[in-house]
């Protein structure tokens, strides 16, 4: 019988759970400072709600873990979640908040085939969504609440990489192709394919060579965003998305962030129409995220701007310390026959604050409590200083232990 | 399969037994003597070789794309072109009132029901078209019957557009040109001799990716389907070899129906009851057309009735008459050299080892293994002749079978009965639960009952 775990998944040891529970406390804890709310959607959810243009790529559907249901005869698949923001969109609209605007965190997982199976098939997440605002505002609040959470983290000096699919569409546009050329041209820029201009013959060979270059360019500044307005020369259509983008870099400027423009960096997800960003820590992409205003009424609910972000927890595990000292805990040994007095002490222990456990935990122990047969008394030593003490009561050892005393016959 | 005899008779394989009616599968050819080959199903071809079971094989090209659309990292190589069984799959509604391309029904608000026996390439079609609201009905066969009542689209081969205007459809584009092709595990490519046997085969190198031609505008419909009136109760009646029977207990019954069997294949008969309408299609697809209230009703085999049950275990479907023909005993076979005689005796066998079990009802095998403790066990879906699985390509078979002799005459043994299996009448319980409609089902079931006992 084989016991091989799936390919491309993977089980988390409790060193690795303890940094991951690090990541997810971080992030839980920033993010309901900035009054965001936490949620959870299901791991289950209909193939449909990811079909429909402007949410998954055709390229990511057929990567999906799609199958019939037990009652699945009418032929409508489910799909085990391949993104977080598509059901997030799905739940606002199915039970409106009472307020337009919504902040919403969560932790998820999500599932999307990777074919050598060497790196994730399921991968987990932390991601905050801002439904309701599509002001430059909202956009900083959610790039310095990342970069925030990541500095509760640690990572200090994480680069922002910006982009704008506004921007990208607009490009696009000056080159008249057809729409499904152009939208299948955005998908791969997306997918992160940047070699698909060189592959176009277009009847436009200036036009694109400027786009190349442009998508090629590095700036940071927003006068660097005013030089690709004039070079370009598309007034009419370049106009409002740069304005967009001008104003969220001012705002960055302003707070002194540090970031990047890099449009050929916006690599993402088709629902994306504005500001897109990246985080770099190194060469370690730990999280990004976008605008989509367009989703929510795209899927049937009314007109409604939206941005979020999510932090890559995989690889945000990798690069954080959680090295925690060792446990203060108590470890009980007893003789045959006073296990009962064993249980009854231990429950004192933690009622009082104490790890009082009856092996050894991965952290290891501070003190050992060996309790004698006859139920007599306990010898407490300090496992470090190998110091004995003897004690009769279970109050006489929390004295030793200088804990909070809870009396023998506490009601509690 | 004329045409592969012939192309392996050119290339001096010297192969006997060879041809339509073919009633061993396993073939040894003269010229290559270490050379050991085997006759299955077409569409099992590609996920054989794939699996490594075989080094080489010959199939079509639609069969190929077809487990590549699910299965990328397949280890395949197409390695000729054979130049002959040309064909489109062709994407078709029908004539009369389907959408005009793939963009118009893309655009569509309502959902599209997608029938074919290519499900796998139907479902990455609907990606591409990024369809809002789409379900896709795999299908055993006759695909042509679906539009415009029981799907909105079918995928479907043909050799010329003109057979699919002749049934009433109209193909709006084609998915794949194909033709037939020599096709190689890539791991036996690497670690194997083959040089010989496939330099003996004439043919071409396999074309880069080039997209399907364009479909023609021919104009005018050779016929017009209508479909099935949505009042009307919809009757389900199987083709192939069931036909004369179901026509004996119509005849019986007293129920006039015209054209069935039909020996110009049509698919949609006049019955002679007010209020009904029949359409003809395949028994395996019956229950899911039935549970997708496609149809009210319909004749199929308690086997196929329980292979959708295994899968869709609240299924509205439901069995109203036995109508006791085409007895079967769906059973569980294995070698004759297998050294048990239950499902328990090979459960022990083969504890710590892969069980692979072959069968058409890939449900019911599942649902067996898993009851009978079968461990590690895959099931292989086959589309037919799952006899010539044994002993090599499976350990396993959940068949069916009328008089064993088939099992016997391949050297293989019935270790476990799982269910007999006859015709029957099912309907779908939400139909029932309409008065208007039940009043028919009821009709029509007092009916055959009565042609069924007399």
């Amino acid at each position: 019988m084989s016991l091989e775990k799936c390919k491309g998944c993977r089980d988390l040891s409790p060193g690795e759970m303890a940094r991951f529970r690090a990541i997810e406390d971080a992030f839980r804890e920033t993010t309901a400072k900035w009054g965001y709310q936490e949620v959870r959607t299901p791991t289950l959810e209909y193939l449909n709600l990811f079909t429909a243009a402007g949410t998954l790529t055709p390229g990511m559907l057929n990567r999906v873990y799609s199958f019939l249901d037990w009652d699945g005869w009418s032929g409508q698949r489910v799909v085990l979640r391949p993104d977080g923001t598509i059901p997030i969109a799905r739940m606002y609209i199915d039970s409106p908040p009472k307020e337009v605007a919504a902040r919403y965190s969560y932790v998820v997982n999500t599932f999307i085939f990777e074919e050598t199976g060497v790196k994730a098939r399921e991968r987990w997440q932390c991601a905050a969504e801002l439904i309701g605002a599509n002001t430059a505002a909202a956009n900083v609040e959610l790039i310095t609440l990342s970069l925030e959470v990541l500095s509760g983290l640690g990572l200090n000096g994480v680069e922002v990489r910006l982009s704008h699919a506004g921007i990208i569409q607009a490009l696009l546009a000056g080159l008249e192709l057809s729409h499904g050329e152009q939208d299948r041209i955005f998908d791969q820029l997306l997918d992160g394919d940047p070699d698909v201009l060189e592959k176009l013959k277009p009847d436009k060979p200036e036009l694109v060579k400027t786009l190349a270059l442009v998508l090629d360019m590095k700036g940071k500044s927003s006068g660097f965003l005013k030089n690709i307005g004039a070079m370009v020369g598309d007034a009419a259509r370049l106009d409002k998305p740069l304005a967009d983008f001008i104003a969220t870099i001012e705002l960055l400027d302003e707070l002194g962030v540090n970031y990047q423009i890099n449009l050929a960096s916006g690599r993402g997800f088709e629902y994306y129409t504005g500001m897109i960003y990246h985080l770099f820590s190194g060469e370690t992409n730990v999280g990004g995220g976008g605008r989509y205003d367009a989703l929510v009424p795209q899927m049937g609910g009314r007109e409604t701007p939206a941005a979020g972000f999510a932090l890559y927890m995989g690889r945000l595990m990798e690069l954080i310390d959680t090295d925690k000292p060792a446990d203060a805990g108590i470890l009980i040994r007893h003789k045959p026959g006073a296990a009962g007095a064993a249980f009854v002490i231990a429950g004192q222990l933690r009622e009082s604050g104490f790890t009082a456990c009856f092996g050894a935990a991965g952290g290891g122990y501070a003190w050992t409590l060996d309790i004698a047969a006859d139920k007599a008394g306990f010898v407490l030593t300090n496992v470090a200083g190998g110091k004995k003490t003897t004690c009769r009561t279970p109050t006489e050892v929390l004295v030793q232990l200088g804990g909070n005393i809870v009396a023998e016959d506490s009601p509690t | 399969m004329a045409q592969t005899a012939a192309m392996l008779e050119a290339a001096g394989w010297g192969i006997d037994g060879y041809h339509v009616n073919a009633c061993i599968y396993r073939l040894k050819s003269t010229r290559f003597p270490a050379l050991a080959a085997k006759i299955f199903h077409e569409k099992d071809i590609p996920v054989q070789v794939a699996a490594g079971n075989y080094d080489l094989g010959v199939c079509g090209l639609d069969w190929i794309e077809e487990l590549l659309a699910k299965y990328r990292s397949s280890a395949l190589v197409k390695l000729k072109n054979l130049d002959y069984g040309q064909g489109a799959l062709f994407t078709a509604v029908s004539a009369t009132g389907g959408a005009a391309n793939l963009a118009e029904l893309a655009a569509g608000r309502n959902g599209v029901r997608i029938a074919s026996e290519y499900p796998n390439l139907a479902e990455s079609l609907a990606a591409r078209l990024r369809l809002r609201c789409f379900s896709i009905f795999p299908l055993w066969g006759a695909a042509e019957a679906y539009p415009p009542d029981s799907a909105e689209l079918v995928v479907l081969p043909r050799r010329t557009q003109e057979e699919l205007l002749e049934r009433g459809l109209r193909p709006i584009s084609r998915l794949l040109d194909f033709k037939a092709y020599l096709i190689a595990n890539s791991d036996s490519i690497k670690d194997k001799d083959l040089a010989e046997v496939v330099a003996s085969i004439g043919g071409s190198l396999p074309p880069a990716d080039e997209p399907p031609a364009a479909v023609e505008d021919r104009g005018g419909v050779a016929r017009i389907v209508p479909g099935m009136p949505a009042e009307d109760l919809k009757l389900a009646l199987p083709d192939g070899h069931q036909q004369r029977h179901v026509r004996g207990i119509l005849d019986k019954a007293g129920i006039k129906i015209s054209d069935y069997p039909s020996a110009e294949g049509n698919r949609r008969p006049e019955i002679g009851m007010e209020g009904v309408a029949v359409k003809v299609i395949r028994p395996q697809d019956m229950p899911l057309q039935v549970a997708n209230g496609n149809f009210d009703l319909a004749i199929t085999g308690r086997d196929w009735l329980a292979e959708h049950h295994h899968q869709f275990p609240q299924s509205p479907v439901t069995q109203l008459l036995d109508l006791k023909y085409g007895w079967v005993r769906v059973v569980a076979v294995v070698s004759q050299d297998v050294a048990a005689d239950s499902a328990e005796g090979l459960a022990d066998l083969y504890r710590g080892k892969c069980i692979r079990v072959a069968s058409e009802y890939i449900n019911i095998a599942d649902h067996y293994a898993r009851v009978n403790h079968l461990g590690d066990y895959r099931v292989i879906p086959t589309w037919g002749a799952t006899e010539a699985f044994l002993p090599e390509d499976a350990d396993l078979l959940i068949e069916n079978t009328e008089t064993g002799g088939t099992i016997a005459r391949h050297n293989l043994k019935i270790i476990d009965k799982l269910f007999e299996s006859t015709a029957c009448l099912v309907a779908n319980t939400a139909s029932i639960a309409k008065a208007a409609r039940n009043s028919r089902i009821k009709k029509i079931t007092a009916l055959l009952k009565k042609a069924v006992e007399a």
